[in-house]
């Protein structure tokens, strides 16, 4: 043993061949996209000349009166989509996140919900909303049936994994008393899940904020819709007071998730 | 099916004792085909007061007592216990027959997110419905009772604490508190001392010797501890590599017994 660790120097910390040629191709493509895309430090300053004319055109942002009413209408709408799905999706995400949960619920029917949530998670709000205006017309509706599937890819997901990662001594126990099904549930499942699904669903009330208003803009109703009216009218100044407005809501939505969050730890 | 029709019906006076009794019959539990963890074992248990299963870890004992509610699924052999094999029973069949049997865990097993008292009344999830688990009101009764429980236990003031603000021993009391909450024919426990100090220990076995003697019960209990089961005890099983190799009372247990249970001898001093 001593004779081998003579004869050969000891690495500590040997090379990595494969990650070192795998970081130098990585940088060499992205260098190759860049000059395809025309992502070069030329076409970024002939940009900056027409941002700093749009951002001219915003300033001062617009608070007339018949702009507040639009904005005042288009936000709460927005406010209204993301709550009402919010709290649609938190509903359903809970039977749909227990069925896709591999330790409670039987494969055949964890797999199916595992295939639904997946297919919930595939498309991007955005696209979804597109999908739901095409197929039940402009409006709210179309912006709510987005978000709760965006909600219950989100939180199913979620709720399965928590369930999943539970101790399972205490299902045991509460089985063991001869309780139903829905009652183990109740008992033994939830108290261990509950306190981070609550964190979970402020998170997404916060993240359905945000989206609601870009749903908005395919048509999905509430503040999107209005934005998208003012860029299209080129009111630049009315778009900033939107956007400050868009802004305002999302830190205080994130201010309130949090309070959420603390009081239910 | 003609067998659970006559348990259905109220016990002859005099049948109680007979009703009480566990016959397990060529008891056989293979995790892995070809592997018996249980070797067709027969045990009846129709004695009142405890009996303690002993036996080196990995022999079987936990699987043993798993398999009475069926916590583990057993590969062949019959339990019967109230008139009924418990080996056939499924769905609500299954779950009635739960409500009978007190489980007390080694690790306790309490939701620790909940307070003690709603720990305490899991034990009737097997007789209230649903929407009462779900909203909280559990019978006034029950309720009545649990707190007389937490009496018997020494934890009337702790009724409102979270059960992780409980030490070891503490959490075992509730944990027995839930079994008798079920007013059970049969306690079962899986190492019930194996995580507490030797004075928990003795507390906690003479709280469930006590307990089982009031409600006229058997109990059947697996532990490591030969002392204790000497002590408590008033039957002794003892296993080895999935069968019984010993059962007979404390004074009968010699060295050499424990010697064929545990194998070697060097720890005998």
């Amino acid at each position: 043993m001593s004779d081998a660790a003579l004869s050969r120097p000891r690495v500590a910390f040997p090379p990595n061949w494969p990650a070192r040629i795998g970081f130098i191709v990585l940088i060499a493509y992205v260098a190759y996209a860049s000059t395809i895309l025309d992502f070069t430090w030329d076409r970024f300053m002939r940009g900056l000349g027409q941002g700093a004319n749009l951002l001219a055109r915003m300033f001062p942002p617009d608070f007339a009166a018949d702009k507040m009413a639009l904005l005042y209408v288009g936000m709460t709408e927005s406010l209204q989509i993301a709550i009402i799905a919010t709290v649609v999706g938190v509903l359903l995400s809970l039977p749909l996140g227990l069925a896709a949960a591999r330790n409670l619920a039987p494969r055949p029917l964890a797999w199916a919900a595992r295939a639904l949530i997946a297919l919930f998670r595939s498309l991007h709000p955005v696209i979804v909303a597109i999908l739901f205006v095409k197929s039940v017309g402009f409006g709210a509706l179309a912006g709510i049936l987005a978000l709760i599937v965006a909600s219950l890819g989100f939180l199913s997901k979620l709720v399965a994994e928590s369930v999943e990662e539970m101790s399972m001594k205490p299902v045991e126990a509460v089985r063991a008393t001869g309780s139903p099904f829905l009652s183990v549930v109740i008992m033994s499942v939830i108290p261990q899940v509950i306190a981070r699904f609550i964190g979970f669903s402020a998170y997404q009330l916060d993240s359905n904020l945000r989206n609601s208003a870009l749903v908005g803009i395919v048509g999905g109703g509430g503040i999107g819709s209005t934005l998208l009216t003012a860029f299209q009218r080129f009111d630049y100044d009315f778009v900033l007071t939107i956007v400050l407005a868009i802004i305002a809501i999302v830190m205080v939505g994130e201010v309130l998730s949090g309070w959420m969050r603390r009081m239910f730890q | 099916m003609s067998v659970s029709a006559t348990a259905t019906q109220p016990p002859a006076p005099g049948a109680r004792k007979r009703e009480r009794s566990l016959v397990i019959n060529k008891l056989r539990k293979e995790y892995r085909a070809g592997q018996p963890v249980l070797r067709d074992v027969s045990l009846e248990i129709a004695n009142l007061g405890l009996t303690a299963i002993i036996g080196p870890s990995g022999t079987g004992k936990s699987t043993l007592i798993r398999c009475i509610n069926r916590l583990v699924e057993p590969t062949a052999g019959e339990i019967l216990f109230r008139g009924q094999d418990i080996v056939r029973l499924s769905g609500p069949e299954l779950r009635a027959m739960r409500r009978h049997i007190g489980m007390i865990f080694q690790e306790y097993n309490l939701v620790e997110r909940l307070s003690v008292i709603e720990n305490v009344l899991c034990g009737r999830l097997g007789y209230v419905p649903v929407w009462r688990a779900w909203l909280r009101r559990f019978p006034p009764a029950d309720v009545e009772r649990a707190f007389q429980l937490l009496d018997a236990v020494g934890l009337a003031d702790f009724a409102n604490q979270r059960a992780d603000q409980l030490s070891g021993g503490q959490r075992q009391r509730v944990g027995i508190a839930r079994a008798l909450m079920q007013e059970p024919d049969l306690v079962l426990a899986d190492e019930p001392t194996s995580s507490l100090d030797p004075k928990t220990s003795v507390e906690i076995m003479e709280l469930i010797a006590r307990r089982a003697a009031e409600r006229n019960i058997p109990a059947i209990v697996n532990m490591h501890n030969v002392e204790l089961a000497r002590r408590f005890a008033e039957r002794i099983v003892g296993m080895s590599k999935g069968s019984i190799v010993f059962d007979g009372p404390p004074d009968a247990l010699k060295d050499t017994h424990l010697i064929e249970i545990y194998g070697g001898e060097g720890w005998l001093e």
